[in-house]
């Protein structure tokens, strides 16, 4: 083959990666996007294996079967709910990839030293960095922040570690150093995300995402790879775009959440009391299932607490039963409700609900003046007023849901506790609004069987 | 293939691309921004296999056969679970008007 078809390839295979990512502009177009990616990968892997270069592909052809049968095998296994944990260990794998491919290139002799030091660089951190946030997600260590002292200290000396290691070993090209390297990074990419917890995870996933596109364009700079350079900018630009998106709904920083320990000072336990001269109103089921049913329009927010409680299917028997009676029923999704961007969206496709009435914060914020429900389920922080009234409150500034306009307002909920941000939500003591105590989903199916009498 | 400035220039231009596509993603299907991105950063399998085709056995082509299984189970999974979940993103049986 020659190079002229080589290039070829892979300038149609960068373009089909850009159109599949292109496809997600719109939910109609998003299959065959996807499609069009998996071609264009096709297109890229089949014009390299081509190579004269390449003179064995035995090994190669089993190594590409067993990641294929892995990969589809825990894709197809996965339940929507742990789709965060899963999307991290991917980032992960990319990530150990991109070290073992420099650790590859640096054996057999490449001079490239410095692009080689940056792919596998930001290789490591996103790798070890997915691990821990695998592990929080998926329970296997608390989810909360870890923080002690010195922390950022510590963090910058490895950091000027491996700057400094880094030159070194660019200068005289010692495999040794590049050990070093590699160990390094390993160890900066755990201490970056462990004081990063709960519901910071949105932008975590999305910042290792981002990583993982960046260790593909430095791989791509020490091989001289221009298809590695074009898909991983996009990537990266992706994943740097959900970050922004993600912070900016929390209005914070991407420096306050990588520096961690959000909502420590607080007691975040959701067992904290209430104080004593407010009352929360409570009701049960069967009153919210009277009320909902006579309503004309019910705006449902849901929260992490309902991924958790998998109360996404009983969700949609209830808006089935209410439009049903004629009641139309709409869900407002906020940006970092769940643990990853999206999460919410998918949950509530998995669970068939149409996605044209699933609306956005701004696209939803006015419509609960008109509503006559708001019903809350799992969700806490992106509801509370005080993001909008108290400067001093650690939220202030977010943009929430304006539940509270809503004529009535129920809180799902287990307890009367705060929500990861460790602030009360004054909401839960307001005229309109009644506690529901108790699982989401069961609540929930309550409510369904009210409605069905 | 080409000089570090010409590559410069590509990245560049490619970051201007991605930019601008990803701002163009709903926010609907961020979940499946993220898997979709995941399989197709995969694409370092390229670079492994380069690494990992040549006939004698060495420590780079062991290395360059893990890296090309990884980049595998990335690309497969990333892109089986998309599918998953896109598949699941329907329209209501009547088509509405809005959006």
């Amino acid at each position: 083959m020659t190079n002229t078809v080589l290039s070829c390839s892979y300038l149609i295979a960068s373009a089909l990666c850009i159109l599949a990512i292109r496809g997600l502009a719109s939910p109609r177009t998003a299959r065959s996007g996807n499609i069009l990616g998996m071609v264009g990968m096709s297109v890229a892997v089949i014009a390299t294996l081509s190579l004269p270069a390449i003179t064995d592909i035995r090994w190669i052809l089993a190594a590409v079967a067993a990641g294929a049968l892995i990969g589809i095998f825990s894709a197809t296994k996965v339940k929507m709910t742990a789709l965060p944990q899963m999307i991290a260990a991917f980032n992960g794998l990319g990530g150990l990839a991109a070290i073992f491919i420099s650790a590859s290139e640096i054996s057999a002799g490449s001079e490239a030293y410095a692009e080689a030091s940056i792919g596998m660089l930001i290789g490591a951190v996103a790798f070890s960095g997915s691990l821990i946030a695998f592990a929080k997600l998926q329970g296997l260590m608390p989810s909360g922040a870890v923080v002690f002292s010195g922390q950022q200290g510590i963090n910058l000396i490895f950091a000027l570690g491996i700057i400094g290691t880094a030159a070194a070993y660019i200068a005289n090209g010692n495999i040794a150093l590049f050990e070093i390297l590699v160990s390094l990074s390993i160890i900066l990419g755990i201490l970056l995300i462990l004081p990063i917890g709960g519901a910071d995870m949105p932008v975590v996933i999305s910042v290792l995402n981002a990583y993982s596109g960046w260790a593909a364009v430095g791989i791509g700079f020490s091989l001289n790879n221009v298809l590695l350079i074009i898909v991983g900018a996009i990537v990266g630009a992706s994943g740097a775009i959900l970050s922004y998106i993600m912070t900016k709904a929390m209005n914070r920083s991407l420096v306050s959440v990588m520096l961690g320990g959000f909502g420590l000072e607080q007691n975040k336990d959701g067992e904290q009391k209430p104080d004593d001269r407010k009352t929360a109103k409570s009701g049960n089921p069967q009153d919210a299932a009277f009320i909902m049913e006579n309503a004309n329009k019910v705006i449902i927010v849901p929260g992490y607490g309902m991924a958790v409680a998998q109360a996404q299917h009983v969700l949609k028997e209830m808006a089935d039963a209410l439009h049903q009676k004629g009641v139309e029923v709409k869900y407002a999704i906020h940006p970092v409700a769940g643990r990853m961007p999206g999460h919410m969206n998918v949950l509530l496709a998995e669970a068939n609900v149409p996605y044209e009435d699933v609306y956005e914060l701004e696209e939803i914020n006015r419509e609960f003046a008109s509503a006559d429900v708001a019903y809350v389920i799992g969700a806490n922080d992106i509801t509370n007023p005080l993001a909008k009234t108290d400067p001093h409150s650690p939220i202030f500034g977010m943009p929430v849901l304006e539940v509270e306009k809503a004529r009535t307002v129920f809180f799902v909920k287990r307890s009367l506790g705060t929500g990861y941000s460790g602030v009360e939500n004054p909401l839960f003591f307001a005229d309109n609004t009644i506690m529901l105590y108790g699982d989401a989903k069961k609540v929930t199916e309550e409510i369904v069987s009210a409605l069905e009498k | 293939m080409s000089d570090i400035w010409t590559l410069l220039t590509i990245l560049m231009l490619a970051c201007f691309v991605g930019y601008f596509v990803v701002w163009g993603v709903t926010p609907a299907l961020h979940s499946p921004l993220m898997s979709v991105s995941n399989a197709v950063s995969g694409i370092i399998i390229i670079g492994a296999l380069i690494t990992a085709g040549g006939t004698e056995m060495n420590i780079s082509k062991i290395f360059g056969l893990i890296a090309v299984f990884l980049a595998s189970v990335n690309i497969f999974g990333g892109f089986a679970v998309s599918h998953r979940m896109l598949l699941m993103f329907k329209k209501k049986k009547t088509p509405g008007e809005k959006k």
